[in-house]
């Protein structure tokens, strides 16, 4: 039988069909003579499982095992072997069938092993060594459960599909990334909580400005409402400013675009506009300017005013309180000077009502009016926001109030500093000013107003006004003498004295609508087109100095102001904090005060003797007296 | 001319050629400027040029691991950074200045002993003084982080995390916040 013996059943270990070495056998020089033939004889006694020891008997002496592996085969014994022996027939040309474990020549017809290797070409010993080596490449950590081989498998895989340039100087981080990639993949046995990212929950908060409300009833309401359209178009803003460099990404734009939209849905509004935004350490502020209704408005004040008045009861009640007790020490005759009042709700600083949320999406909070005294204190301050608006606010002087105050100080401030419209497109609407209020207070848009072309908007500052009033030393808009208030004191005599000694100069501040080519000190705007490469589609911008952070643009009628800033004025000098009140003067000396020796005994002594001198005189002249009588 | 230029106060002029005289701010200076032959005065160009490396180096940041330091002393750009995972990137000592270290040596052997020499060979923001001139903020949904300096008012520091983006720009007046300890 030749090669292809049909009774051959190879052994599990071998790849099925003709052994590797049978191919390498016509390749090489030293070839087995093609005598040899499979035969699943066993030279040795004891190698066969079913007895044929008596078969090999007739080749070779029974009890010599191993004696060579007798490269001849007598032919004529095939047949019996096969067909008695249960081992498998395999196709060796070496003529030896495959070794069981316990047996001698087990492993020697592997490649490397046979006792005739030096006969045997180089190929093979690094094939061996190839093997040897592979199957250690593929020994499994005890620690990882990783093997090196699939490791390397899975680097050079990686580098050849990124190629990145100089990879020699890198390999050590890509074998690391390729580790962590391989123990990700491993970890999913049981299925983790999946991390809910930061960025689906603020998707989540952003969402809800998508909400489209149900249409009718919006439809109703626009149409009654004849005049302009509470809701800014953010967008068109954002796009003029867009050509001077300023503003924000066209998203966040978008997004506080919706947030107002909510903000006039859930608000009764009047008319809207988007302020700015103030930086702060941790969060920012999103302002929106806003006009309520007018029903609106005089509800808060009357609650305000209801509590004020319940708040003086109370205080008038604990001071009669304790006037009945008695001896009480001698009460402190200083009266602090009377708060000034805050300007009521729609004149003045207090024209506008302000919203802020920290984000879109998020609430809209609604900031409280802003007093004088917020006002007065802010200018001698400057502190960072937080972001936080009930976060308290630590400086000296003392701030009145809570981050949400300050906040509104600064935004009344920026205001009245920096809110500019073109000449011409304000103006008054009844001819005759009233001069006691400094000044008519409200202006309308002027119908007919022709804007100037951007060229010499952007020359002259001429062409430009303020339409806020700017805030006096006071702390408001308009001057308000606080000695009015001493009429509800019930003491008269107070009264008159206060009016002496309190000299208050009426203040007067620069007119509504003045131009603001008169401000003063460094130049307090910078001017500049947006391009001038294209005049015709230009727009003039304005720059504050005096608040960097504030901007305003005019094109052909359209005009908007903005402020992105951290909200403190710019001043050249380095700020300086108030430096605390002088110390309190103490009590003048005076003689009937001053301290006097005591007197030593030897003056005691001497007054006493003069006394009684005295005495005595008195008495003779009083019996002298008596005696004339 | 870094230490003149930080004397001169005042916005910039826009002009570059616009000379600041310096015999009001510093007489010092001026003097020796006179006597070697020149005049007193700076050009706003060199104290453009002063200003720029002086806001490079007080507050010019880059994220932990942007830069690798070889054996040899060089530093490079690590081709290989995957950008600060997003815990990392919300702590202050995950980024670097950019300049040469003041404060490494003196830091405790302990504290050294954890650092990675080949990352972590430059001053971190956490030791900088005042404490908190630094306001870091998520931005766009969490998915950018913003670093902006109080001291120099105006620069922006920005990173996306786990992936290689990250810079600074300086958009401002050009002028140190000097008042900076009052408004914390």
């Amino acid at each position: 039988s030749g090669p292809n013996s049909p009774h051959a059943a190879l052994p599990p270990q071998r790849a099925p069909g003709p052994a590797p070495w049978e191919y390498q056998d016509v390749s090489e020089p030293h070839q087995n003579p093609p005598k040899r033939r499979a035969t699943g004889r066993c030279p040795a006694g004891p190698c066969s499982g079913t007895g044929p020891v008596s078969v090999t008997g007739p080749r070779s002496a029974p009890g010599a095992p191993g004696t060579g592996h007798g490269m001849d085969q007598s032919p004529e014994l095939e047949p019996s072997q096969e067909s008695e022996g249960a081992e498998p027939q395999e196709v060796d040309e070496r003529g030896h069938g495959p070794y069981q474990p316990h047996e001698p020549g087990y492993g020697l017809e592997q490649p490397g092993y046979n006792p005739y290797e030096d006969e045997i070409p180089d190929p093979q010993a690094r094939m061996l060594a190839i093997k040897n080596a592979k199957a250690y490449l593929l020994k499994t950590s005890t620690k990882s459960g990783l093997n090196l081989y699939d490791h390397f498998a899975n680097i050079l895989t990686k580098i050849l599909d990124e190629q990145p340039p100089n990879t020699v100087d890198i390999i050590e981080n890509i074998s690391k990334d390729v580790k962590w990639a391989q123990f990700r993949k491993k970890m999913d046995t049981l299925r983790d909580e999946p991390l809910i990212p930061p960025t689906f929950e603020a998707a989540q908060k952003c969402k809800a400005l998508f909400v489209k409300e149900g249409g009718e009833e919006e439809h109703e309401g626009v149409e009654e409402e004849m005049g302009r359209p509470a809701l800014p178009n953010v967008m068109e803003a954002a796009f003029y400013f867009e050509q001077a460099g300023i503003g924000l990404n066209k998203d966040e734009s978008y997004y506080i675009f919706l947030a107002l939209k909510n903000l006039i849905r859930v608000q009764p509004i009047q008319t809207c506009r988007f302020w700015g935004k103030i930086l702060g350490l941790e969060m920012n502020y999103i302002i929106a300017e806003v006009q309520l209704r007018e029903g609106e408005e005089e509800e808060e004040t009357e609650e305000r005013e209801e509590t004020i008045a319940e708040g003086e009861k109370e205080t008038g009640e604990a001071g009669e309180e304790e006037e009945k007790k008695e001896a009480e020490p001698p009460k402190s005759t200083y009266k602090p000077p009377p708060p000034i009042p805050k300007e009521p709700n729609g004149t003045g600083t207090n024209k506008y009502v302000y919203f802020v949320c920290n984000e879109p999406g998020k609430p809209w909070v609604k900031l409280p009016p802003v007093t004088p005294a917020q006002i007065v204190c802010a200018r001698k301050i400057k502190k960072f926001f937080t972001g936080w608006l009930d976060a308290p606010v630590v400086s000296f002087p003392p701030f009145p109030g809570k981050e949400a105050n300050y906040l509104r100080a600064q935004i009344a401030r920026i205001s009245a500093g920096t809110h500019v419209s073109p000449t011409g497109f304000y103006q008054f609407g009844d001819e005759e000013e009233e001069e006691e209020e400094g000044g008519g207070d409200t202006y309308e848009e002027n119908a007919e107003f022709e804007p100037p072309p951007v060229a010499e908007m952007v020359e002259s500052l001429a062409t430009w006004a303020h339409h806020v009033k700017g805030i006096l030393k006071q702390g408001r808009c308009v001057w308000i003498n606080p000695v009015q208030k001493s009429e509800e004191n019930d003491e008269e005599d107070e009264e008159e004295e206060e009016e002496e000694e309190e000299e208050q100069q009426e203040e007067k501040g620069p007119p509504l609508l003045t131009l603001i080519s008169e401000d003063e000190d460094i130049p307090a705007w910078t001017t500049q087109a947006s391009t001038n490469l294209i005049p015709e589609y230009s727009v003039a911008i304005l720059r504050s100095n005096r608040w960097p952070g504030a901007y305003a643009f005019a094109s052909r009628g359209k005009f908007e102001n903005i402020y992105f800033g951290w909200g403190h004025k710019y001043s050249p000098e380095s700020y300086t904090p108030e430096l605390p009140p002088p110390a309190e003067v103490e009590f003048p000396s005076a003689p009937e005060i001053t301290e006097t020796v005591d007197p030593s005994v030897e003056e005691e002594m001497a007054f006493k003797m003069a006394q009684e001198e005295a005495l005595a005189e008195g008495e003779e002249e009083e019996d002298e007296e008596e005696e004339d009588d | 001319m870094l230490a003149l230029a930080e004397q001169v106060k005042g916005r910039f002029q826009g002009d570059p050629s616009f000379e600041y005289n310096l015999a009001e701010m510093n007489a010092e200076a001026a003097a020796s400027l006179i006597q070697s032959g020149k005049e007193p005065v700076m050009k706003e160009e060199a104290r453009l040029t002063a200003t720029i490396e002086l806001i490079d180096r007080a507050v010019g940041i880059v994220p932990r691991g942007a830069f690798v330091k070889t054996p040899l002393g060089t530093v490079h750009e690590n081709r290989h950074f995957e950008g600060l995972s997003l815990a990392e990137a919300k702590k202050l000592s995950s980024y670097f200045h950019f300049t040469d270290p003041v404060n490494l040596k003196n830091k405790t052997l302990l504290e050294k002993a954890d650092l990675d020499p080949s990352t972590d060979f430059l001053d971190s923001l956490e030791h900088d003084i005042p404490r908190g001139s630094w306001s870091i903020q998520l931005e766009k949904a969490g998915t950018v982080v913003v670093l902006r300096s109080l001291l120099w008012l105006g620069l922006t520091f920005y990173h996306v995390p786990m992936t290689k983006q990250f810079g600074y720009i300086y958009f401002g007046t050009g002028e140190k916040n000097l008042d900076l300890p009052f408004m914390l």
